[in-house]
């Protein structure tokens, strides 16, 4: 994430900027002429977002002073690869735009190296959440265009592919394949190795946690006690801060989705007062982050299977935090998913920030408060100014049965089974 | 905790009755011309509640008002703005509201007969009456008084196509069991799924599926006449405008009965059989209502005697979609799952409530049924077409169709979410490029090939898809109305705009 604090005078002119990269409310060119997102081919989604934070004035419930923060700029990506060549190619191909957006920040003058700006303005992420790891958008492209072409071909051969054996009827389908692969109007790029570095750091991660924790444990276990006790005291008198949202805040949010079958969503809030709430959320977020690289990598953020990235970013000495996710669906399914699905998870993160609804045990109760539990998160959410994604009409799902159809296709033997199961995929 | 018992006196009868006795009905859409006549006319107005009487009744009369209704009335801002905000910006306001509802397009409002901005109706009438006695029902209500202060904007009539709706598929089947004895308790994940739920989906006032009170317009002790209303059972201090009634989803839903018939016959090749087939598969029922995977054990909480043969079912058993398509109507509409998949014992609850446990990309998609259920009431028009007619040579310029009406405490939750994220969404289950077979409008979608396709798996083999789909249901008109209690009626029967 790249974040610049916003000339208060050159704001409105910014916001300007950033609506002309829209064809409509909500609706990008992805080749706009500010930033052309679709020439970055390893960009699954990105917006940019003024953080402008409407909830600055809940703090005072706890008898602390307002703190007027700077608006920042953000910029946020999800993409295969290493950030600094996701830079680069930003550089490459959308130079000028930048330069004119930063241009309304403080610290950018003309001249000044883009890139090191931006690398200097870069925020690193706190907890990340990735559907699949290691599926890159080009997979994405090349394996709906195998499952479009492979739909087309049973429609045509319907009745002769019906006469088949299973075993045959995949043989056929492999064959046709090959051909339209041949052909070119099929590409399937082998995925390319996971480099060592990348597998040897990640392994040493997977293990490290673990062994932090067990040399931790007599020291976590002492402290046990004292968290508990803190905990409780503070979810007995922590104000609930979720009022109806304002109608005009929520029909501006809504303007800008479902303009597909994915939307995005940024919000931010300020921490609980205190160190106690802002270790919870350190460790909490690191063990989000952790899990979703080691565990929930495959399709599932435990049941949710909506949810294409998110992530967690502390800001302003990690007194804020941002929260910004790209779903499928609507957004009454996601709190729907949210509140039904991972309501603990919802609680054991959201509960650290002012106004949540009033957790049990930090996992229970919270979420399940059901309206003020949406009225809470919506009230926190803040408009994206720009939102591209790389895949429109493709959601989590989709890709991972287009992955499947394409590993069947791939796979030298099969039992009959897994014919079966294969063939269900269409 | 012994909770108060329903005062059934103080329900409009239409959450507990369908009415079916009296199979004739007509929907008026009456405008306010003259707020202190209307409000003179709720004082008295015969309004049928949902008392069980020693006679079943020859005639009934329901009333129901939109935002903007309330409004002409007199009522408060304050009050109005207790309300959700779906019922405040209607069924027709915004336009990411029609998007998510599939009203655009064809559907969209602007084409609608009634209901789009500026054409907003104040207040529905739902009149009810045995055979015969509609007209002269109809001209008690509208007394002189009554003519003075209502204009009509529209008669909707209806038709009795005996149970069945315009495509000729028994109609109305499923319906959840409100907790009328107030017993249901509801604590963590509900394991099976069950057709009683917590009277707060159903009416406001009353704990819903989540144990929490939604919502709604809450009246100060010390405001006039608010002694009329009952106590807020959640905040003491305070009176309950809406206790005991709740929201009331109006669409007129225009059936192209000749094009579905004729579209299904020539995919089968003009056999009856396999025509009849294809629409069952579409519906997930056979046209006498049985549904497509067997009924029978186990016993579901809340289906009663009466209903077994058509409602003890769910798709655990099919879970390949073989039986019944996954994208079928009634699989949409109701997918009758539970909170957490099947799970055997601690340890596979756990590791489902977690996310683990699952042996396919589309296993554990689907949202809970339990927060999304409604209570429908909707009445059929226009006259009978068999299939056999539709799908033939008969001229045919009659307008056929339904006046889908349901019931539900939350807009948003229920009515909406079935709409958009079940029967429009052509991602439903894990499916892709199709929405409902029935009610989909076939809209493009940014980045698919296709959103008019209906697939059927197979046992052996790779599915069967019909392609191009036309539209066959579409939007005519539409409101959000709210059903008041008797006492929340009289209430606004004395209230006056606010100095």
């Amino acid at each position: 994430m790249i974040l610049a604090v916003i000339i208060p005078s050159r704001e409105a002119e910014l916001r300007q900027l950033l609506a002309s990269m829209n064809r409509a409310p909500g609706l990008l060119d992805p080749l706009n002429a500010v930033i052309p997102f679709g020439q970055l081919k390893c960009l699954h989604f990105a917006r940019i977002v003024i953080l402008d934070d409407q909830t600055l004035d809940d703090i005072t419930a706890y008898g602390l002073p307002r703190v007027d923060y700077p608006t920042y700029l953000a910029i946020l990506g999800d993409c295969d690869g290493v950030i600094e060549d996701l830079l680069e190619d930003l550089v490459k191909h959308a130079g000028d735009g930048l330069r004119r957006i930063f241009a309304h920040c403080e610290g950018y003058a003309a001249g000044t190296d883009l890139l090191a700006w931006m690398k200097a303005h870069h925020v690193a992420t706190t907890a990340n959440y990735v559907n699949w790891i290691g599926r890159t958008v080009q997979q994405g492209n090349e394996e709906e265009m195998l499952r479009q072409t492979l739909e087309q071909f049973i429609q045509r051969d319907a009745e002769s592919l019906r006469a088949m054996p299973q075993r045959q009827m995949r043989e056929a389908l492999k064959e046709f394949v090959a051909n339209e692969v041949r052909s070119g109007r099929v590409t399937l790029t082998p995925a390319a190795p996971t480099p060592l570095e990348w597998r040897l750091r990640n392994f040493l991660h997977l293990l490290g946690m673990p062994i932090l924790l067990l040399l931790l444990s007599p020291l976590l276990l002492t402290v046990l006690p004292f968290f508990l006790i803190q905990l409780r005291r503070c979810e007995k008198s922590d104000p609930e801060i979720a009022p109806r949202v304002n109608p005009e805040h929520a029909n501006l949010l809504s303007s800008l989705e479902d303009h597909g079958v994915t939307n995005q969503f940024s919000a931010m809030g300020s921490l609980k007062p205190g160190l106690f709430r802002r270790l919870t959320m350190i460790v909490i977020l690191n063990a989000i982050d952790y899990t979703a690289r080691h565990v929930f990598n495959r399709g599932r953020l435990a049941r949710v299977t909506s949810i294409q990235f998110a992530r967690w970013v502390f800001l302003d000495g990690k007194k804020r935090v941002i929260f910004a996710s790209n779903y499928d669906g609507s957004l009454e399914s996601y709190m729907d998913d949210f509140i039904n699905k991972v309501g603990f998870g919802l609680n054991i993160v959201f509960s650290n920030g002012v106004g949540y609804p009033r957790t049990n045990w930090l996992l229970l109760d919270g979420a399940k408060d059901e309206q003020k539990f949406k009225d809470y998160l919506r009230r926190h959410q803040m408009p994206t100014q720009a939102w591209y994604n790389a895949h429109p009409g493709l959601t989590a799902l989709d890709k991972w049965r287009n992955a499947q159809i394409r590993e069947g296709l791939e796979q030298q033997f099969m039992t009959d089974a897994e014919i079966q199961q294969w063939l269900r995929l269409f | 905790m012994s909770a108060e018992p329903v005062n059934f006196s103080d329900i409009q009868g239409i959450v507990r009755f369908g009415y079916n006795a009296l199979t004739e009905a007509s929907f008026l859409l009456l405008k306010i011309s003259d707020p202190a006549g209307a409000r003179a006319w709720l004082m008295e107005a015969p309004v049928s509640t949902a008392e069980e009487l020693s006679r079943p009744p020859v005639t009934a009369l329901q009333v129901a008002f939109t935002c903007e209704g309330l409004h002409a009335l007199g009522v408060a801002e304050e009050l109005l703005t207790g309300f959700s905000a779906e019922f405040q910006s209607g069924m027709t306001g915004q336009e990411s509201r029609s998007r998510r509802l599939g009203d655009i397009d064809a559907n969209s409002p602007e084409l609608w007969r009634w209901g789009r901005v500026g054409n907003v109706p104040h207040v529905l009438l739902m009149i009810y009456a045995q055979p015969g006695r509609l007209e002269g029902w109809t001209r008690t209500i509208q007394d002189a008084a009554w003519r003075a202060a209502f204009e009509v904007l529209d008669c909707l009539s209806t038709s009795n196509l005996g149970g069945k709706e315009p495509f000729g598929f028994k109609d109305g089947i499923s319906q959840p069991t409100p907790d009328w004895g107030r017993q249901r308790e509801v604590s963590g994940d509900e394991l099976a799924y069950g057709n009683r739920l917590s009277l707060g989906e159903f009416l406001l006032g009353y704990p819903n599926e989540y144990g929490k009170y939604t919502d709604r317009p809450l009246v100060s002790p010390d405001a006039p006449l608010s002694s009329i209303l009952p106590m807020a059972e959640d905040q003491p201090n305070k009176r309950d405008f809406g206790r005991n009634g709740t929201f009331l989803v109006f669409r007129q839903l225009q059936q192209d009965v000749r094009g579905f018939w004729r579209f299904i016959d020539k995919q089968t090749h003009s056999d009856p059989k396999a025509r009849q087939n294809l629409a069952e598969s579409m519906v997930g029922r056979r046209m006498d209502g049985t549904p497509l995977v067997p009924v029978g054990s186990p016993s579901i909480e809340g289906i009663d005697k009466k209903s077994v043969a058509q409602n003890q079912f769910t798709y655990d058993a099919d879970s390949n979609g073989f039986l019944c398509p996954f994208g079928a109507h009634i699989r949409r509409a109701n997918p009758r799952n539970a909170d957490l998949p099947a799970s055997d014992g601690l340890f596979a609850r756990l590791g489902h409530t977690l996310g683990f446990g699952n042996a396919d990309y589309r296993d554990d998609v689907i949202a809970s049924t339990r927060f999304h259920r409604m209570i429908r009431r909707g009445r059929e028009y226009g006259p009978k077409l068999t299939p056999e007619q539709a799908a033939g040579g008969d001229p045919d310029t009659a307008e056929h169709g339904i006046h889908f009406l349901c019931l539900a405490a939350n807009i948003l939750r229920q009515f909406e979410f079935v709409q958009n994220s079940w029967m429009m969404n052509t991602k439903f289950d894990a499916l892709t490029e199709q929405s409902d077979p029935l009610l989909g409008n076939r809209a493009k979608i940014a980045g698919c090939p296709f959103s008019n396709t209906f697939s059927l798996s197979q046992q052996e083999g790779v599915r069967a898809r019909v392609m191009d789909m036309p539209q066959f249901v579409t939007v005519r008109g539409g409101a959000y109305f709210f059903l008041p209690s008797i006492s929340a009626l009289r209430y606004l029967a004395g209230v006056n705009r606010q100095p």
